[in-house]
């Protein structure tokens, strides 16, 4: 059974209140110190994509080219998540500056800025792990829950979710659209899926032309190297990021909950199901800016629009919150994340429950409350 | 020498349609070519105007002096109009407007700012005590309707009031550095004399120039001054006999341009008063709970009276659609921009200001009336 029913009323208010003011004192101290590090980072990134895209130009020379394939591919992710995800999470608006706030900022990928925070700042973030509600789910193409009924096409399930890392920018970009409504479940018709991807389809030939067209043409004879060179960093940025998002929920032990946990949710309620359903992974400095800070995972969900660059600073009063409550928190070495993720893709590829009950943290944390209090809600 | 500087001008000019180029564009999509210029000069940009501060100046205790170089995308402006200064605060940007004070003929390119502070001036009080020379600011181009005309009056009354010389101060430096011959009366009250921005160089130009004259009025006598007291008719009908047939230029505090204002309508001469007004904060707003005031959609032309609901809540009530989500302040669907008035946010409890800002509608409150662009 898991933590979330045997929680009492008072101990969900007594979360939201100790959470809610360490949110406010984040959000009190918001200031210079803050400012420098995205500009300072923005700067960084642009730097890395101009030395990238020059050595490319360069690309027939064999050091040039995987110097500039690794300068590009780290200016693309930095840009997607410390910056770009961050950003459009409006962790920067108070600034005030239009360009770098969740607005108007765009990002190095083919999802629009528009389509990114319907389904990620708000599917994704209110309904974190509620099932189908979260769209981050299996993006409609994986079974990533027991909960989710088993279909044939699952078998497919690792095959398909390689497809997803390898293209993840598409799939990112794509999501709004609800494919598999119209391919799968026909609920929607081609005129209005059509409709839909037109904002989509404007952003992602750009995007392509781009890195794919005027880039490789600039370097003349040299073009296939150029070519080749984005190619390479555009799937660098797509398994990086694929990895990290999906090492954020659903490592093994990470909970998804039925829609019924909507029904008059507390604001405790709310960030207990956050801390439930996210998992953390371990690193250093500069693991924490590459994967955007969502290393910490469970802090982003809480405190989804405070800079990310906070995050492990917070980190040990969210844990010491887990503790007293006996809450989980979900954490291990990047490796270890990644292959429980794997695990849990292969096994929903069959039919049937097989969660594990009651294993790790979990086990030990119940026990720690002694009596199930009376349960206010059921979860899975 | 100029063939340099034409050449010179002619590479400029080749940059800068290159970097608003299609091409640039799409290759530097989507952030813009601005983007990656400020990382290697924060002053470079294809469009925006953005200064160098070249000199900080105290010309009075409660002031400064900012003079600004700008980039290439400055294209001047007329004097007795504003600018938007912009100026990174803890983190935060914020915009004020100031008239540039310097004559139109100045040779090195440079503006000239100068913001009085007050009490409640947290913009002045920034410029006046942290702002450094080296530091880069953004301006926006100039603008306003209170302008020196481009067919020079024949006779020029140039009152002010405070901080409200920087205008008229433009008018002055510039009609003396073009040799205008007309007769100029400069008016100016200050609350003292040591308070007075540019005392010595007014004082100087009067004396340089036979058709100046300059008036200063205090309210007290011991200060010195040509005048005593607040601005009445009597110190226009004794000192400045031929007011009515004067091109008259006013900028000051709201109180005193009202009186200036009631002596031209008098006449019956207000097509020859041109004013700048000041826009102050509006009146501080009753902290207590109660719901007053008007919400203003100002895009979807929907007035509605203020129930004390959040922004979003009313919005849907007056049959609005505005893009939403969560509706608990974390997605920000719901963003945007409020033109006018205060929000108080539902989850600090903290009031913004009266700025135009960009606002989460879900978690916020109008504050007395609210103007949104939606």
């Amino acid at each position: 059974m898991s933590i979330y029913s045997t929680l009492t009323p008072e101990q969900f208010d007594a979360i939201g209140q100790e959470l809610d003011a360490i949110r406010n004192r984040e959000v009190a101290d918001l200031g210079e110190k803050d400012e420098k590090y995205i500009r300072n980072l923005i700067k960084r990134q642009r730097q890395l994509e101009v030395a990238g895209r020059g050595l490319l130009m360069a690309g027939f020379l064999p050091p040039a080219w995987l110097a500039g394939v690794a300068c590009l591919s780290a200016a693309k992710i930095l840009d997607n998540m410390e910056i770009g995800h961050n950003v459009m999470h409006g962790q920067y608006d108070w600034m005030g500056d239009r360009k770098i706030s969740s607005q108007q900022f765009d990002w190095d990928n083919t999802c629009t800025n528009t389509a990114w925070k319907h389904t990620h700042n708000f599917e994704h973030h209110t309904f974190t792990n509620v099932l189908d509600k979260d769209h981050d789910i299996g993006y409609g193409i994986l079974r990533m829950s027991e909960d989710q009924e088993w279909e044939p096409r699952f078998v497919l399930n690792p095959i398909l979710a390689v497809i997803l890392s390898t293209f993840f920018q598409h799939f990112v970009a794509i999501q709004s659209l609800k494919l598999e409504d119209y391919l799968i479940y026909k609920t929607k018709t081609k005129e209005e899926l059509k409709e839909e991807f037109k904002p989509t389809w404007k952003k992602m030939r750009k995007q392509l032309v781009k890195d794919y067209l005027l880039f490789p043409a600039l370097a003349g004879p040299f073009a296939p190297f150029v070519f080749a060179g984005n190619v390479t960093a555009n799937l660098a940025r797509n398994l990086w990021a694929s990895q990290v998002i999906f090492n954020g929920h659903f490592p093994e032990e990470v909970e998804q909950f039925p829609e019924s946990v909507l029904e008059n949710e507390t604001r405790g309620h709310w960030y207990v199901r956050q801390m439930l359903g996210s998992a953390n992974f371990e690193g250093g400095r500069l693991m924490h800016i590459m994967s955007g800070n969502l290393s910490f995972q469970i802090e982003h969900h809480l405190f989804p629009d405070i800079p990310a660059h906070r995050y492990a600073a917070i980190s040990p009063e969210v844990k010491a919150i887990c503790e007293k409550y006996g809450l989980p928190y979900n954490t291990g070495s990047f490796m270890r994340q990644s292959l429980s993720v794997w695990k849990r893709i292969v096994k929903l590829s069959l039919p049937g429950k097989s969660k594990p009950a009651g294993k790790g943290l979990r086990g030990k944390v119940v026990s720690l409350i002694g009596e199930p209090k009376s349960a206010t809600r059921q979860a899975a | 020498m100029s063939a340099t500087t034409q050449t010179s001008g002619r590479f400029q000019q080749g940059l800068s349609r290159l970097l608003q180029s299609r091409v640039a564009e799409v290759l530097s999509y989507p952030h813009g070519v601005d983007r990656y210029l400020e990382v290697f000069n924060p002053l470079w940009s294809a469009t925006e105007v953005r200064a160098r501060v070249d000199a900080v100046q105290h010309l009075t205790a409660d002031s400064v002096t900012l003079t600004l170089k700008p980039n290439s995308n400055w294209e001047g402006f007329v004097p007795g109009q504003f600018v938007q200064l912009t100026v990174s605060i803890n983190g935060k940007r914020h915009t004020r407007c100031y008239s540039p004070a310097n004559s139109l003929h100045r040779k090195d390119g440079c503006i000239e700012l100068t913001a009085k502070t007050h009490a409640d001036g947290f913009v002045s009080r920034y410029l006046r005590d942290a702002v450094r020379v080296g530091d880069v600011v953004t301006l926006s181009p100039a603008g306003g309707e209170f302008a020196l005309p481009a067919q020079r009056p024949e006779r020029v009354l140039l009152i002010s009031g405070g901080s409200g010389i920087t205008p008229v101060m433009s008018m002055l430096r510039t009609l003396c550095d073009e040799g205008f011959k007309g007769e100029i009366t400069f008016l100016h009250y200050a609350n003292r004399a040591d308070d007075m921005i540019y005392a010595q160089e007014v004082a100087d130009i009067a004396s340089r120039h036979e058709n100046v004259t300059l008036l200063r009025a205090f309210p007290e006598k011991s200060e010195g001054g040509e005048l005593t007291g607040l601005f009445s008719s009597e110190h226009l009908f004794k000192s400045v006999p031929d007011f009515a047939q004067a091109t008259t230029f006013l900028c000051g505090p709201p109180p005193m341009m009202a009186v200036v204002e009631k002596v031209w309508e008098e006449q019956g001469i207000t097509d020859r008063l041109h004013k700048e007004q000041f826009t102050l904060a509006s009146a501080a707003v009753d902290e207590d709970e109660s719901a007053e005031g008007e919400v203003r959609f100002a895009r979807s032309e929907t007035l509605v009276t203020n129930d004390g609901k959040t922004l979003l809540e009313q919005a849907e009530a007056a049959g609005l659609n505005p893009e939403s989500g969560c509706r608990m302040g974390i997605c920000y669907s719901c963003t945007c921009k409020k033109t006018a008035g205060k929000v108080r946010d539902l989850r600090t409890g903290e009031i913004t200001s009266g700025d135009e800002e960009d606002i989460q509608l879900c978690v916020s409150v109008p504050v007395g009336t609210v103007t949104l662009d939606i």
